[in-house]
């Protein structure tokens, strides 16, 4: 069973709902990420997702752009993020890692190098945001034999038909989109969401996580009612922008926001 | 003996869009459905008789097609070799061939019921093309532009305004084309219900490549005629330019299944193809996924987009469309790359020799045709796509020789 599968049944048995953190690696700066992750697990992260840095993240807002310039501009690259979580595998070897970007890093690397070294480092989990399942082939050959979970993204534009497709091709968990738009937006409406998940899990038995869009404590626990994991990004990657010149800051000023955001979820 | 089947051009790309290893569709997962209503929409109304009606009169009467095919004799005889003709598509109004594709795509939203239209821009061409379709067809326009282009491309970015459209200023990554797709794209996702997408070339995600090709195919169709009429013959030889690769595919892809014909598509080499300061994916690039589809990229080992450099900001975009990938591939088609330096010796000797000032984009076809047709013989004839003209690059030119206008 795969570490994210491992840590879903887990929070199954004890009744939690999963806490999953998106934050872009080397942002502000590459040796911020790691102790940012342990701090992360500390403060009651499950799962971590890591950004991979790309010139042209069409699908992120503002904040997420910007922590992907930030990253660039130390020339943050997908081996580099491989080698930060494998630094983080050193102290932790129970904490799954999704890394979360575009194609083109991991098409450029090759599909087979990029399994080795991500398997190698400890990844469990990718999801490349502009790869539908329809496209995804070979990638899905080349990372299942290493115990790397696919994860896919459910839309709420997504047909009956396209949620099915997505749920045979998923393992690990899925994730529902929240929002019509990019990341950092703004209106999530739970009732929507529900209303969706409800649909999801008439294809799949896989835990499904809600992210974009979940910006508080109290969206976070209302997420926690419908959904099996709350994923919090750009409200993480902008408290990080506005500490970006105190980096020493970075790691308990997120492990509060997470932390809160723990509480309220834990009381669902 | 086993005798390989000729490809029938005419039957690409496959059902999902792939030209060979390229094209496809590489979107987020929002946008998946969306794209499949307009691939609907575009394959039932490329087969409707009402539709094609109303885009050929369009064509015809607003755009002010058929755009002539001119022999430019003085020019041949002065360079030497091949006799060179002209495809005009700086006749056509706004100056440029991206109206033909924008003209289709707007006549599809408004079949489509969509009210709003965005566009992105980087010569503001395609830009300028659009905002004129909207103002026509009353549909609220936004153009998204790089900070950099608009501070290069004033007179365009005041044309737009003029024509009614909100011209949005990018300044996220290096405040190009490229920057300027990808916030198109994310205001796409975000207004997907009211919104259409009119992308100015043969890139995105299926079936825009296709799409914008078949709009702009009546470039070659009509060429194709005009030569039979002037020369008893097909060219020789076809050379266009290829920033995202529209204007040349507009005019190769009804020649494609003539096998004698040969095509010339010419990228930007800046600079120079070593200096890393050029715009030429196909000439200097690498396979990759960008903007919805594979193709061939300016990019780094690590796989990020690097920026492009063009004298030209219509062939300023690190990607090319995926069917230029492929005919690379296969062979059928040979790109080549011409500098800024020679693209301006270009430019000054159409206007000077032929009295026609091309746009700095298509002087990069012409520089390559004239040394191709040196290399050729008297009878023989190549066709350059001339795929705008030089008005909106006055002060880019001007600039270089000191003065500012
Ligand atoms: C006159 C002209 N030619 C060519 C291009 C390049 O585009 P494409 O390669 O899609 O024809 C542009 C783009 O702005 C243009 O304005």
């Amino acid at each position: 069973m795969s570490r994210i599968s491992q840590r879903f049944k887990q929070l199954d048995e004890q009744g939690r709902v999963a806490l999953i953190p998106f934050v872009t690696a080397g942002d502000p700066g590459p040796q911020v990420t790691v102790p940012l992750m342990h701090a992360m697990v500390e403060a009651g992260a499950d799962i971590i997702e890591l950004g991979v840095p790309f010139s042209d993240p069409m699908a992120d807002g503002p904040v997420i752009q910007r922590a992907s310039e930030r990253a660039l501009e130390h020339g943050v690259s997908l081996r580099d993020v491989l080698g930060m979580v494998q630094q983080f595998r050193e102290l932790d070897s129970t904490t799954p890692v999704v890394l979360m970007g575009y194609l083109n890093p991991v098409e450029v690397m090759g599909y087979e190098a990029f399994a080795q070294a991500a398997q190698d480092a400890g990844v469990d989990g990718l999801l490349t945001v502009d790869l539908p399942p329809e496209e995804s082939d070979e990638l899905l050959a080349a990372i299942k034999p290493k115990a790397i979970d696919p994860i896919f993204l459910v839309a709420p534009t997504s047909s009956d038909e396209r949620m099915k497709r997505i749920c045979d091709a998923a393992s690990g968990f899925v994730y529902y989109v929240s929002v019509k738009g990019i990341t950092g937006a703004g209106h999530l409406a739970i009732g929507e969401v529900a209303a969706k998940m409800a649909q999801i899990r008439k294809h799949t038995t896989l835990p499904v996580g809600v992210g974009f869009g979940i910006n508080s404590a109290e969206k976070a626990q209302a997420i926690a009612q419908v959904g099996d994991a709350v994923i919090v990004g750009s409200v993480l990657v902008k408290r990080i922008e506005e500490l970006s010149d105190s980096p020493d800051e970075i790691a308990p000023a997120i492990a509060q926001i997470l932390s809160s955001m723990r509480q309220a979820i834990d009381l669902v | 003996m086993q005798t390989e089947k000729p490809i029938d051009f005419s039957s690409m790309p496959d059902a999902r869009g792939h030209f060979g290893p390229y094209g496809g569709l590489f979107v987020s997962e929002t946008l998946m459905e969306p794209l499949d209503e307009l691939r609907e929409a575009y394959e039932k109304y490329m087969q409707d008789e009402t539709f094609l009606a109303e885009l050929d009169a369009d064509l015809a009467n607003y755009v002010g097609r058929p755009s002539p095919v001119y022999h430019a004799e003085r020019l041949s005889r002065e360079n030497g070799g091949a006799q060179i003709y002209l495809k005009r598509e700086d006749l056509n109004h706004t100056g440029a061939h991206k109206v033909n594709n924008t003209i289709g795509q707007a006549l599809l939203a408004k079949r489509m019921g969509k009210q709003r239209i965005i566009a992105e821009t980087g010569a503001g061409q395609h830009g300028v093309a659009t905002a004129t379709v909207a103002a026509r067809l009353g549909l609220e326009c936004v153009v998204y532009m790089g900070a950099v282009d608009i501070a290069r491309q004033e007179a365009n970015v005041y044309r737009m305004k003029l024509l009614g459209a909100r011209v949005e200023s990018v300044e996220s990554g290096s405040k190009t084309l490229k920057d300027a797709l990808n916030e198109a794209m994310r205001d796409w996702v975000t207004n997907v219900d009211n919104t259409f997408y009119i992308i100015g070339t043969v890139a995105g995600p299926h079936p825009y490549p296709a799409m914008v090709r078949d709009f702009q195919a009546i470039i070659g169709r009509e060429a194709r005629e005009q030569m039979h009429q002037q020369t008893g013959a097909l060219p020789d030889a076809l050379v266009a330019c290829v920033g995202g690769g529209s204007n040349a595919i507009g005019l190769f892809y009804p020649f494609l299944n003539d096998a004698e014909v040969k095509i010339y598509g010419v990228e930007a080499a800046g600079a120079g193809l070593d200096s890393g300061q050029h715009a030429a994916p196909l000439c200097a690039g690498t396979p990759g996924v960008l903007h919805g589809n594979r193709t061939y990229l300016v990019e780094d080992n690590n796989g990020q987009i690097i920026e492009t450099h063009s004298i030209s900001a219509g062939l300023d975009y690190p990607g090319v469309g995926p069917e230029h990938a492929w005919l690379k591939d296969i062979g059928r088609a040979n790109y080549v790359a011409a500098t800024d330096d020679e693209a301006l010796a270009a430019f000054h000797t159409l206007t000077r020799v032929e009295g026609i000032i091309p746009a700095l984009e298509s002087s990069h076809a012409i520089a390559y045709a004239l040394k191709l047709a040196r290399e050729m013989n008297t009878n023989q004839t190549v066709l350059v796509n001339l795929s705008g003209r030089g008005d909106k690059d006055m002060h880019t030119v001007a600039a270089l020789d000191g003065l500012k206008i």
